[in-house]
């Protein structure tokens, strides 16, 4: 129970929050790295994976992607541009780990959101004379939107996640406070700083489980019989 | 140039560097293997009655699908920490912590596999005279094995990734190596450790498809040519 206290104790302290390497600016630099990184994936993989759902090629490279992913430990991939010249340019090995390991959820559940959809509608708007864009545009992304959500939310979690992994190899962001706790033995410092970052990737999990209801079209439900 | 020189010259490459640093490397590897096996294992153990559970007691499966999921959710690096005031720097935290991520893996794949025996099947079995145990250990787990054995591999790929942070209390395995080269950007260093994660990250992966390929005939006799 201590620990717990000690935590919430340094949580409440005002100092703690304010200053080069407080709580604040710990906090911008997370949300900055992780929506620039996210905002750059999704520019790359969406209309990618969206494009190559609809004229339904490079389904193997799309959906093997996610599974290589998987594979790479983010810290290495870190500890790589650490290593390398990149370690001088700033939040750039930051936010390249991050886009690297956005693209392939965005990548796969875009192709699958549109290649899952029912062939018959396709069909069906086809022949009622639709050009491809309308097709795309009017069957396809309407329907796949829910899997393409799904997609965008995996995305942002885990990109929120790893952006704390960053801190590792001495980058910046709320993970930072988590390893100076380390460095210095304060097991309170270590907890707090663990506490803000969970409740930071539930929150983005919450908002986005929102804006999906918000957003996306609900098939209207069966009546009941 | 030469090869002796490689470690002054701190190249990406080194031979040298290798050789004489077998003895660290092997320590490392071992270590991630060792945290990654005993996670796995025991994720295995308490997802599958979990599944078992779910799928008797179908009200349980909101809260316990939503508790992994939330978990899983919480970043490695913190859940890490929050476990430490309970197992201090140990190799318990790490592995505490590899389970409760695996979790959510196993327990998914588990239930898909087991919901996707076709009732006709156990309804046949039961005809048959199979009590629950046997229908389940003789019917309902093998047919149910290759998603489980997916969610296996899918499970031990992302453990042996995420293994890496245990570093942050000292027990991460090859991540220990990474983490020690970085101060001094020693690059071999961080390109042997790094590269060795992902060649087991892929062995294991191979293997684990071995063992589903000796586990489920059945399904290879279908697909071969020829077949009666």
């Amino acid at each position: 129970m201590g620990v717990v206290t000690d935590a919430w104790a340094w949580l409440t302290t005002g100092a703690h929050w304010t200053g080069e390497e407080g709580v604040a600016a710990r906090l911008a630099e997370h949300a900055y790295v992780s929506l620039l990184a996210l905002l750059i994936a999704g520019a790359v993989a969406l209309p990618l994976g969206l494009w190559l759902g609809h004229v339904g090629r490079g389904g193997a490279l799309a959906v093997n992607v996610s599974n290589v992913g998987r594979a790479v430990p983010v810290f290495a991939v870190l500890a790589l541009f650490m290593v390398s010249p990149l370690r001088n340019a700033g939040y750039v090995p930051t936010v390249t780990a991050l886009v690297l390991f956005a693209v392939p959820p965005l990548l796969t559940n875009a192709y699958v959101g549109v290649r899952e959809v029912d062939r018959a509608a396709v069909r069906a708007a086809r022949g009622m004379g639709m050009t491809g864009g309308q097709v795309f545009r009017r069957v396809e992304l309407p329907l796949a939107a829910p899997v393409v959500m799904t997609g965008i939310r995996s995305a942002a979690v885990q990109v929120v996640a790893t952006a704390t992994i960053a801190a590792m190899v001495g980058q910046g962001g709320l993970g930072r406070i988590i390893t100076a706790g380390f460095a210095l033995y304060d097991t309170a410092q270590v907890v707090a700083g663990a506490v803000l970052v969970a409740l930071l990737a539930l929150l983005v999990e919450g908002v986005l489980i929102g804006l999906d209801r918000l957003l996306v079209p609900r098939a209207p439900r069966p009546p009941r019989t | 140039m030469s090869a002796p020189n490689c470690l002054v010259a701190n190249d990406w490459i080194c031979a040298e560097y290798l050789r004489t640093r077998r003895e660290e490397l092997t320590d490392a590897l071992v270590q991630h293997i060792g945290l990654t096996a005993a996670s796995v294992v025991i994720a295995l153990l308490v997802a599958v009655p979990l599944a078992l559970l779910v799928r008797a007691r179908p009200r349980l499966a909101a809260p316990v699908l939503g508790l992994t999921t939330l978990l899983y959710t919480v970043p490695s690096l913190a859940m890490f920490s929050l476990l430490l005031p309970v197992f201090g720097l140990s190799s318990a935290l790490v592995v505490t912590g590899l389970v409760l991520y695996a979790l959510t893996i196993l327990v998914r794949n588990t239930l898909a596999g087991l919901e996707a025996v076709p009732v006709e099947t156990r309804e046949a079995a039961r005809g048959l005279g199979f009590g629950p145990w046997r229908l389940l250990w003789q019917v309902e787990l093998p047919l149910a094995l290759p998603v489980l054995m997916a969610g296996l591999r899918m499970a031990t790929v992302s453990t042996i990734a995420l293994t890496t942070i245990g570093s942050v209390v000292g027990r991460g395995g090859l991540g220990n190596l990474i983490e020690d080269a970085l101060p001094t950007f020693f690059k071999a260093q961080v390109l042997a450790a790094s590269v060795l994660c992902v060649l087991l990250a892929v062995t294991a992966d191979l293997l684990l498809l071995g063992v589903q390929r000796l586990l489920t005939p059945w399904s290879r006799a279908q697909g071969a040519p020829g077949g009666g």
